[in-house]
């Protein structure tokens, strides 16, 4: 029951459309950047190596390598700050949490890349729930 | 106008609010409350709005508390109506498992009135009244946040102690209020000025910033707060 009425005052932070994608996807991630009065959206890419939490304080983060040194950036998924999250490329992953990524420098950070149909892809995204 | 419902803690979350930012909340199932009884000025010496929340079923409820709220023969009852004596006015619902007063005006409210936390609409910021999450006895370290001694340097067995209380031969007496170990929580305690955020009259929820002293599940007391803004 009272999980039932936390889900009531969750549901209004919550995005109709969740953006869709799984772990091990390289995305871009659209932030909205407020910069005085004037908004404008910032690109983040990298490879998606976690999800975490739920509702609406589900994170995910992203990492990439700039100038060679690893950056990795946790984003709230229900934030409207983010406009959107594009799948760029799909990798093959057999876990969860791609943390040992951390550990790896060079080619050895490259996934083998996992090809998915986009009308597939668009199949699983529309469905209710979706949680990648 | 006393402004005041009484309710249960859902528990906490976070929502966005129209910029973006997050912010921490808090779920109260408030209402809705009968008012059982109204305290005057004349009769009882100060004035009270009582409210009852949540019912209790009959058969556990004791013969006091379901007289309380509704009216019940007696012959106590029958000999005092002979005798011409206004019968008190009860609300006439069921009995309630959790009843608390409201200090402030009574007019406007009539004793059976139901109160939802629609009365809350207009209002900016509340107080929140619990009884805290109870720690038993606890030591200095856990109830006052003392920093206790080193974990070596030649400390004996006295890791989480206070250290020393006072002066020597004089005053050879500890000043009053010395913080030391003892009960930890399991009391009254008033969260002031959190902002309303979403009100649910629906389902009778009320959102308020910040947190709230007890248990999820834990009764609370909610009323329009005291605090004067500067």
């Amino acid at each position: 029951m009272s999980q039932q009425l936390m889900n009531l005052v969750e549901k209004t932070s919550i995005k109709e459309q969740v953006p869709y994608f799984e772990i091990g996807d390289t995305v871009d991630v659209h932030c909205r950047i407020l910069e005085g009065e004037k908004e404008r959206i910032q690109i983040f890419s990298g490879l998606v190596i976690a999800r975490n939490g739920s509702g609406t304080r589900e994170m995910f983060t992203v990492r990439r390598i700039v100038q060679g040194q690893g950056v990795e950036r946790k984003f709230p998924l229900q934030s409207p700050r983010i406009a959107k999250v594009e799948v760029q490329r799909s990798g093959v992953v057999r876990r969860a949490k791609l943390y040992y990524l951390r550990d790896r420098t060079g080619k050895a950070v490259r996934l083998k890349q996992r090809r998915v149909d986009p009308k597939k892809r668009e199949e699983l995204a529309s469905k209710k729930g979706a949680r990648g | 106008m006393t402004v005041g419902l009484l309710g249960r803690k859902v528990g906490m979350t976070q929502i966005y609010d129209t910029t973006g930012k997050v912010v921490p909340v808090t779920v109260i199932q408030a209402g809705p409350c009968h008012v059982l009884q109204l305290r005057t000025q004349q009769r009882d010496g100060y004035e009270a709005v009582q409210l009852g929340y949540l019912d209790r079923p009959r058969r556990l409820a004791s013969r006091s508390s379901r007289g309380h709220v509704a009216k019940l023969d007696s012959k106590r009852q029958r000999g005092r109506a002979a005798a011409g004596v206004e019968a008190v006015s009860k609300a006439g619902c069921e009995p309630k498992r959790f009843i608390r007063e409201v200090r402030g005006p009574v007019d406007g409210y009539q004793v059976g009135q139901e109160l939802s936390v629609g009365v809350f609409s207009e209002i900016e910021a509340v107080d929140v009244i619990g009884t805290s999450k109870g720690r038993g006895t606890a030591g200095v370290m856990k109830r006052h946040n003392f920093r206790g001694q080193r974990a070596s340097h030649g400390v004996k067995k006295c890791h989480r102690h206070l250290g020393g209380t006072g002066c020597s031969a004089d005053p050879s007496r500890l000043f009053k209020g010395r913080r030391m170990a003892g009960q930890y929580g399991n009391a009254r305690c008033t969260a002031r000025n959190l902002k309303v955020v979403q009100i649910d009259v629906n389902n009778n929820l009320l959102v308020v910033r910040g947190a709230v002293p007890g248990p999820n599940g834990g009764y609370v007391m909610i009323q329009q707060t005291n605090k004067i803004r500067g």
